[in-house]
């Protein structure tokens, strides 16, 4: 690492650095607080590198935008916020169940509707899981400081191209807009992964089958000369649409599957101050900045604290919480919200361990010191 | 002839459709396929797109690159489509619902871009996938289930919407005279730019019925004697044109494409 990789950046920029250094040659998006400096980079930077920014009608738009641009090969992005993520809710649920890589960045902000529009929350984290209709899985996740934008957005592009989903990059406005110094990784040194493509010519091609050794079907790019159909409706290998009970059960599984069992490769997490822990936080984003601040408080008054942090939320790491909530004798979940991942948390961990919240809806950022006191008198 | 379209253009294993006895979106369709066939466009190069509806069900029978997309959002995936892969002939497949109603603000949009796509209407005055309710075109006065005691909303000229939105090229033509619809597409793609192509069809089975408009080819004499050919129009005193629809070419204007626009841009650089 050099001194000249070293610089200072805001969040969201630091997501588009992430989002190109990915790949992400087009971007379609709409303006709103806090997630527009990524349309205004993406603005800037695509055209000097040959690539394509669009700034669309609407939210919808956008998103039926990048779908497009990613049938075509093109790594494609979106980024917006709460009002916005509901409406990209359509677009996600196609682009999951047509298996379309594409990056959709929610800068959180306070909600209900247009909310707290310059304010931090966390109110997101069950529309991420289940904005979109039907039944699906998901991939969140949950940067936590501005060098870790950079990284999972990259791992968000690289997750998508993967397991051919749509993958939501949840921000925090505080940190979206937070400046911090960022040693950038030399480009050379960044893992990339690029969607695999058909290893069959067009003739054999059957554009919704998963052939022997891969996790997901091979996908084509329109204009190479394998011409499919690709539809939102339940459809066969072939992509034809059809009503069969079997086949839409058979690609509704296959679809969470591809997901869900494949956790270990999907699911990061920081443990911090885990090792001899008698009680852990979970937190994440943001918040999971004051509960390390706090963490550090309570240890140096000899508490035997420590955190998990997940970076990955959706799908939730089932694995750890468990093991986890096996060794400690409680676990407080700290969220800017009214216990949303709580759910979550209890839902995994509450069979072995007590489960408490903490959360504010205020649109304030959860202190250091409140943790503390939750944790003295919680 | 017409075999001949359907075995080079037809995904034929994905037949028969599932248009109603009557419907007239084949007549849209084949008139379509035949525009490239004339053109001699090579498959690979033509990307179909659609939105939700009976007439947005085409993709699906057609070889092509096809894609079926949500309801109204067609216009919003091709602009994505075209902008990514400006190589491809891009050709978006919708009806009056899915294009003036819901997909509205993308047409808007797409034809003030003048982006490089060729959109067909295929305009029954119905939603007919949901079972016949009035559409944004469905006329003032008719019936539908969600207008039972007929529609008192007015009702959209979209090759106005289309021509005052921007689009480069602007037309309309019915399922009486399906050359017209060929003649228009092979315009339309040949336009560099964003044109509207509107298809007047028949739906026999709910607007027809609803309406007691008669059975399919009643309907489609209906729609001969409903319009006149623009030239003919024209040299009618003021006082007889009044309730006719006009077809033909109605509009075609120059003006820098969209993605001419953005490439100029990169190549300032």
């Amino acid at each position: 690492m050099t001194e000249n990789n070293k610089r200072l950046m805001q969040g969201n920029e630091a997501c588009v650095e992430g989002a190109i250094a990915a790949g992400m040659r087009f971007f379609a998006g709409y303006p709103i607080t806090p997630s527009t400096e990524i349309a205004e980079i993406s603005a800037a930077k695509l055209p000097r590198i040959g690539g394509k920014f669009i700034q669309m009608e609407d939210e919808i738009a956008s998103i039926s935008a990048i779908i497009g641009a990613s049938l075509t090969g093109v790594k494609a992005m979106t980024a917006t916020s709460g009002p916005g993520f509901s409406l990209k809710q359509e677009g996600i649920g196609y682009a999951t169940m047509a298996e379309v890589p594409c990056v959709i960045v929610n800068v959180q902000r306070g909600g209900p509707s247009t909310g707290l529009p310059t304010s931090p929350a966390q109110g997101d984290i069950m529309q991420a899981r289940w904005g979109t209709h039907g039944e699906h899985s998901i991939i969140a996740l949950y940067p936590s400081t501005v060098k870790e934008i950079f990284d999972t957005t990259i791992r968000a592009f690289n997750l998508s191209e993967k397991y051919r989903t749509p993958v939501i990059l949840l921000m925090d406005e505080v940190i979206a807009h937070m400046r911090e110094a960022v040693d950038l990784p030399d480009i050379s040194e960044i893992k990339i992964y690029n969607r695999k493509k058909p290893s069959v010519g067009p003739e054999e091609y059957k554009p919704y089958k998963v052939l022997k050794g891969n996790i997901v079907p091979e996908m084509a790019n329109i204009g190479e000369g394998y011409r499919y159909h690709v539809t939102g409706l339940i459809h066969d290998e072939s992509g034809a649409p059809t009503n069969d009970n079997r086949i839409a059960e058979e690609l509704v599984l296959r679809l969470v599957n591809k997901i869900e069992n494949n956790l270990d490769d999907i699911v990061y997490y920081e443990k911090y101050e885990l090792d001899d822990a008698e009680e852990a936080i979970v937190a994440f984003g943001a918040t999971a900045r004051s509960a390390k601040s706090a963490i550090d408080t309570l240890r140096a008054k000899g508490r035997r604290i420590g955190m998990f942090r997940p970076i990955t939320i959706w799908p939730s790491p089932k694995k750890q919480l468990t093991e986890l909530a096996k060794k400690v004798k409680r676990i407080m979940v700290v969220e800017m919200n009214m216990g949303q991942y709580l759910l979550e948390v209890e839902r995994i961990a509450g069979k072995y361990t007590e489960v408490l919240g903490y959360g504010r809806v205020n649109g304030e950022l959860v202190t250091p010191k409140e943790i503390v006191r939750f944790v003295e008198e919680g | 002839m017409g075999n001949n379209l359907i075995e080079k253009y037809y995904r034929t294993e994905r037949l028969p459709h599932i248009w109603c006895p009557g419907c007239g979106n084949g007549i849209v369709l084949r008139a379509i396929v035949k525009a490239i066939d004339n053109l001699g466009l090579n498959k690979d190069d033509i990307c179909v797109v659609s939105g939700i509806g009976c007439s947005s069900r085409a993709t699906g029978y057609l070889d092509f690159n096809t894609v079926h997309t949500t309801h109204g959002r067609a216009l919003a995936f091709a602009t994505g489509i075209k902008l990514a892969n400006p190589n491809l002939h891009v050709i978006v497949i919708t009806g009056d619902g899915d294009c003036a109603a819901i997909g509205g603000n993308h047409l808007i949009h797409a034809a003030r871009r003048n982006i490089d796509i060729t959109t067909v209407v295929f305009n029954n005055n119905i939603y007919g996938m949901t079972g016949g309710q009035y559409s944004p075109t469905t006329p003032t006065g008719d019936k539908g289930t969600t207008a039972p005691y007929g529609n008192i909303d007015p009702n959209f000229d979209l090759c106005e919407l289309a021509k005052s939105a921007g689009a480069t090229y602007v037309s309309r033509s019915t399922v009486y005279g399906a050359n017209m619809i060929t003649k228009q597409v092979e315009e339309g793609i040949k336009n560099k730019g964003f044109s509207f192509i509107e298809a007047l069809t028949i739906c026999p089975t709910y607007y027809g019925r609803k309406n007691k408009k008669g059975d399919a080819p009643e309907m489609i004499n209906q729609l001969k004697e409903m319009t006149i050919n623009i030239d003919a129009y024209y040299k009618l005193p003021q006082e007889k044109r009044e309730g006719r629809i006009v077809i033909g070419e109605l509009y075609r204007v120059q003006r820098e494409e969209y993605i001419e626009k953005y490439n100029r841009l990169i190549n300032s650089f």
